[in-house]
């Protein structure tokens, strides 16, 4: 039996940023993290002597690391975090860095996620994603995760019933949320016609199935709550977080992940319910892993996504506003920052900074973060609970 | 069911040749392992020694115990395919000329999940396959699964045909043809349906009891080569290396000595002129077609093999010339198969014991007969592996060598 978490009192997250996003881009991953950094200055007033933390995500930093960022930035900071999670390293920079700081172990940290996209970076990526991606996926053909994904995606319609018109609503819902988003890269309406009948990519996937990988980066700021209220930085409480590694190894294929083991703890830590939840940012490669999130994170139960999928509207004026940025399938997915892009717009929404984004009287958001496909299934999940100050 | 394949058309000269490309090769020194056993026909994954867990891909570690004492075990690869997809898309180019393709995710009866190929015969999840680990155009292990039970023509699959060099429909050179184990191979690749034999000799005088048969066989075409000769391997490929698809190089020069009791070197000259130049001038010769073929419509170029012999791994003392010329012929091959698989072209090196022919009439048996040569030549090429031991000889040296190499080498002593 795990002993059950401690709280996160005095400690906030805030100055929520975006490096706008782009197709491609011929600058390099350093460049996107030192505009979310300098973004985060400009935010907050700080001076660059001031962030003695830095949490860093970033697949395409290689050969540096966090460690190579300090020097190429010129930061010296007392506390520093490398971040390896993809989809999940939003939550996790966030539980790390509220810990540090609570311990006095940073005054502030900043957490950056970004990268670049190349022409052929992506494909130099996959390649070189796992060992177990290199030794035994790559080479099939999966250039990537879309095999994997329909693969996830299959089992999971032949399993509990879902239907592509129940991962159709949810993409046309997440579209429509990105219609009030300057930000996001999709632009035009999605209708659920033109989702059913896109060029199929890998059966049952389809184009609007996958993400659009991309370039850009997002961050944000932890720090003591006075320090935010000194700052004079609208900031969002940490109610309680979770992370999980590896969860049900022996299940024959992924049809549920780690939330479900720290689900409990997770609510338990902020003393509140699915049921309390205002709006939920998931973290939305591909649509079956939404539905892995809802189950996972108790907002249906298992297998029940696509009922619950069903009896939902998922926009921003409806029942249950779900990726209220549009998500990663309707604003991009700039690599690791796609592990950021949820925590960011949740922090926008509790602090009355999302635009027309924006859902009235918001008290409490879940966020949840997904990643690594590190051979046949997904390996990292996160959640977190923010709540209003 | 899979469609027959069809005798090719001529190829349109005015079409632009399809340039080879390969799978990704780059693989783990743990997966490399893998490959290694697979080149040499067995499907084996990770054993733990200490706990019995068995795992997939392959590890540094037990997954359960963390022994890092870790054995590779034959497996039988029935399983059930749990999810499939049908990808119409890939990043990598020799995928982008090759999609649609299936992927499935099997569950092994040893309950591992698979990533694995789908042959176009399995049925969609969930349903009974079983997985095989072949080499792919990149010579490294991939799993691809099969059909519960054979299907018709299931060899002819297209992915399952990028993994094997059948050769069917396809031409063949053989070397020294009109020697028993040449003769033996014309007759095998006639029956497994090659398209046109090329059946290369050295001396069209020398009449050969059994050799008339063969050129009498609709698809063997009788062609001057003498391998100790440039000039000869070089108009030979100009007149057909463009068409090659499979080169066989049987030609040898065998005789029985040591160094002691045979003064000078003129036998040895004789069998590296042969044995390992002889190798050296037809891959000079024919390697660079072969290789720009390898992609080229539904019967590319695909596979060299050279008959070596079990010697070449450990020396016969009686036979130490001959012996020191197939190891030469054994490095040369290694090379040549590190500059073929560029293209994806598989070099095949059989590894036969003594074969019954005119050279071991003083050896006694088990030795290897002709068609029974031909017989594990032809397999070898429709399984796709790269390293072959045909009969019990070579087996058994093939054992004793991979335990132990120095000892054998004393064992060889008093043979």
């Amino acid at each position: 039996m795990s002993r059950s978490r401690t709280r996160y009192d005095g400690v906030v997250i805030a100055a929520p940023v975006t490096v706008p996003y782009v197709r491609y881009s011929e600058k390099d991953a350093h460049w996107f993290l030192a505009r979310a950094l300098g973004a985060l200055l400009k935010t907050s007033g700080l001076k660059k002597e001031q962030i003695d933390g830095l949490g860093v995500s970033s697949f395409t930093l290689f050969p540096d690391t966090a460690v190579g960022l300090t020097q190429h930035l010129g930061f010296s900071p007392r506390w520093l975090d490398h971040l390896p999670f993809g989809g999940a390293s939003g939550v996790i920079a966030l539980r790390r860095a509220a810990r540090a700081v609570q311990n006095g172990d940073a005054d502030v940290v900043a957490c950056v996620a970004g990268d670049t996209n190349h022409v052929d970076s992506f494909r130099q990526n996959l390649a070189n994603f796992s060992r177990f991606a290199r030794d035994a996926v790559y080479p099939l053909g999966s250039g990537g995760p879309n095999a994997s994904f329909a693969l996830l995606t299959a089992h999971y319609m032949q399993r509990f019933g879902a239907k592509a018109e129940d991962f159709g609503k949810l993409c046309v819902a997440q579209r429509d949320n990105a219609l009030r988003n300057p930000l996001a890269l999709f632009k035009k309406p999605l209708t659920l016609d033109e989702y059913l009948n896109a060029r199929e990519i890998s059966d049952p996937l389809k184009l609007f199935d996958c993400v659009m990988p991309c370039a850009g980066a997002d961050g944000f700021l932890v720090l003591p709550e006075d320090h935010a209220r000194q700052l004079d930085l609208p900031y969002a409480r940490i109610l309680g977080t979770i992370e999980r590694h590896n969860a049900f190894p022996d299940d024959p294929i992924q049809d549920r992940g780690g939330w479900m083991l720290d689900r409990d703890d997770l609510y338990a830590q902020a003393a509140l319910g699915p049921k309390d939840m205002d709006f939920f940012e998931a973290y939305d490669d591909y649509p079956v892993i939404n539905a892995l999130q809802m189950e996972g994170l108790d907002l249906c139960g298992y297998g029940e996504a696509p009922d619950f999928i069903r009896s939902n509207t998922f926009t921003i004026d409806g029942t249950l506003p779900f990726n209220t940025s549009g998500g990663q399938l309707s604003v991009g997915q700039a690599g690791a920052a796609g592990g950021f892009l949820g925590l960011v717009q949740a922090l926008r929404q509790v602090t009355k900074q999302a635009g027309k984004t924006q859902i009235p009287d918001v008290k409490h958001g879940l966020v949840s973060g997904f990643g690594m496909i590190n051979y046949d299934r997904g390996l990292c999940t996160g959640a977190a609970i923010l709540g209003r100050a | 069911m899979t469609d027959t394949l069809k005798r090719p058309q001529k190829r349109n000269p005015v079409l632009p040749l399809r340039l080879p490309t390969l799978p990704p090769g780059a693989r783990s020194r743990a997966a490399i392992q893998m490959s290694a056993a697979v080149a040499e026909g067995r499907f084996e994954l990770q054993k733990c020694h200490d706990c019995g867990q068995l795992q997939y891909p392959p590890r540094d570690a037990c997954t359960t115990c963390l022994s890092i004492k870790l054995e590779w075990t034959p497996v039988d690869g029935r399983g059930e395919l749990i999810s499939d997809t049908l990808l119409h898309h890939s990043n990598e180019l020799y995928y982008r000329q090759r999609v649609p393709l299936r992927l499935g995710l099997v569950r092994l009866q040893e309950n591992i999940t698979v990533l694995a190929h789908l042959h176009g015969d399995c049925p969609q999840a969930t349903a009974p396959v079983r997985v095989r680990a072949h080499l792919d155009k990149s010579g490294q292990a991939v799993l691809i699964a099969l059909p519960a039970t054979d299907t018709p023509n299931m060899a002819d699959d297209r992915i399952l045909r990028e993994m094997t060099s059948d050769p069917k429909f396809r031409k063949v050179l053989v070397t020294d043809a009109k020697s028993a184990t040449g003769q033996a191979l014309c007759k095998a690749l006639s029956d497994a349906g090659a398209d046109m034999i090329w059946a290369g000799i050295a001396e069209p005088w020398k009449q050969t009891p059994g050799f008339d048969a063969i050129t009498k066989l609709p698809n063997v075409t009788v062609v001057p080569l003498e391998l100790t000769d440039n000039r000869s391997v070089q108009d030979l490929a100009a007149s057909i290396g463009a068409k090659v698809d499979i080169l066989i190089n049987n030609a040898e020069f065998h005789r029985n000595t040591g160094i002691a009791d045979r003064p000078g070197t003129e036998t040895a000259r004789a069998e590296m002129e042969i044995n390992y130049l002889g190798l050296m001038r037809l891959a000079q010769s024919f390697g660079p077609a072969m290789r720009a073929r390898a992609a080229d419509g539904s019967v590319p170029s695909t596979a060299w093999v050279n008959i070596l012999s079990i010697y070449a791994l450990s020396s016969l003392p009686s036979q130490g010339t001959f012996a020191a010329s197939k190891a030469a012929a054994l490095s040369l091959s290694q090379t040549l198969r590190a500059e073929m698989r560029q293209a994806g072209i598989r070099v095949v090196n059989v590894f036969p014991g003594p074969i019954d022919d005119e050279w071991t009439q003083l050896v006694p048996p088990p030795k290897l007969a002709p068609a029974a040569l031909a017989k594990a030549v032809v397999k070898a090429l429709q399984d796709g592996v790269e390293d072959i031991y045909p009969g019990d000889i070579a087996q058994d040296l093939f054992n004793k060598w991979r335990q132990n190499a120095k000892a054998l080498e004393r064992e060889m002593w008093d043979q």
